[in-house]
């Protein structure tokens, strides 16, 4: 009998690295950090295939995997991801306030109606506009972006994990999500009208 | 009107609902000003918009989406 040229459990690990990095990166914020995230999931999985043997996505059950290992990271290095979160939140008060609504309170710009977009949001170009806007985030608001909406940790957990406090921790969210709308507006909903 | 919040306010408070629980009257002053505003009902469905999209693009992220194709 001939051998089957299969690809072995490491060879498929492996394969998944570049895509795991590229969320390490955008959460961490950190090269090396996220370089050692990456590395201890794939080792945790290397050392604990069996893990995998009732799943049938690998992606899925490394991206669980990986999440854990990003909050392991976060937990050794609370304290620079506070003196990082609270050196950014202390910063003169962000322009985008001032931008976005005009003295008297109102809205400088009225908000669009973005319609009923749910078939759009599954599109892979949507995807990669809303990684863009998350990557140009400065580095700690990103972080704590991040860990609300992709790690899915309450705002009391990020709190006490990082040694935040939570006036700091809800400013930083409110621009972050400002600031996605802004972005989401001007490269997503804005910019389709004249295209389709 | 001594109660009525302006636009930045009431969408502050829409914003951080979105990480907190916010309180009775806040919610209460918020309603009020939809109900009175035009602008910002549009803000509210955009966040609503954001929130979805989050969770698309975490399912995108683990590889759960169906679309494989």
């Amino acid at each position: 009998m001939v051998a089957q040229p299969t690809v072995s459990f490491e060879q498929q690990l492996v394969a998944h690295r570049d895509y795991l990095l590229k969320f390490a990166r955008l959460q961490l914020r950190n090269e090396s950090w996220a370089e050692d995230a990456v590395s201890e999931t794939l080792l945790a999985a290397l050392n604990k295939p069996q893990g995998f043997a009732n799943r049938s996505q690998l992606k899925t059950w490394l991206v669980g995997i990986l999440k854990h290992k990003v909050i392991d990271v976060f937990r050794h290095n609370a304290r620079t991801v506070a003196i990082d979160a609270h050196a950014e939140g202390t910063a003169a008060e962000d322009l985008l306030d001032g931008w976005v609504f005009r003295a008297d309170g109102h809205f400088a710009q009225p908000p669009a109606d973005w319609g009923n977009p749910e078939q759009d949001l599954q599109s892979q170009q949507f995807m990669a506009i809303l990684e863009a806007c998350t990557e140009k985030m400065p580095p700690a608001m990103g972080r704590v972006f991040l860990m609300r909406e992709w790690l899915e940790l309450s705002s009391e957990e990020i709190c006490n994990e990082m040694g935040l406090s939570s006036t700091n921790l809800y400013v930083t969210l409110h621009r972050a999500r400002l600031r996605l709308r802004e972005c989401l507006e001007l490269n997503w909903f804005g910019g389709r009208s004249g295209s389709r | 009107m001594l109660f009525m919040p302006t636009c930045k306010e009431a969408a502050a408070l829409l914003i951080a609902s979105e990480d907190r629980l916010i309180s009775i009257p806040d919610r209460l002053k918020v309603r009020l000003h939809m109900m009175a505003c035009k602008t910002c009902p549009n803000f509210e469905r955009q966040l609503l918009t954001m929130r979805s999209a989050m969770r698309q693009w975490r399912n995108y992220a683990s590889d759960e989406t169906e679309n494989s194709g």
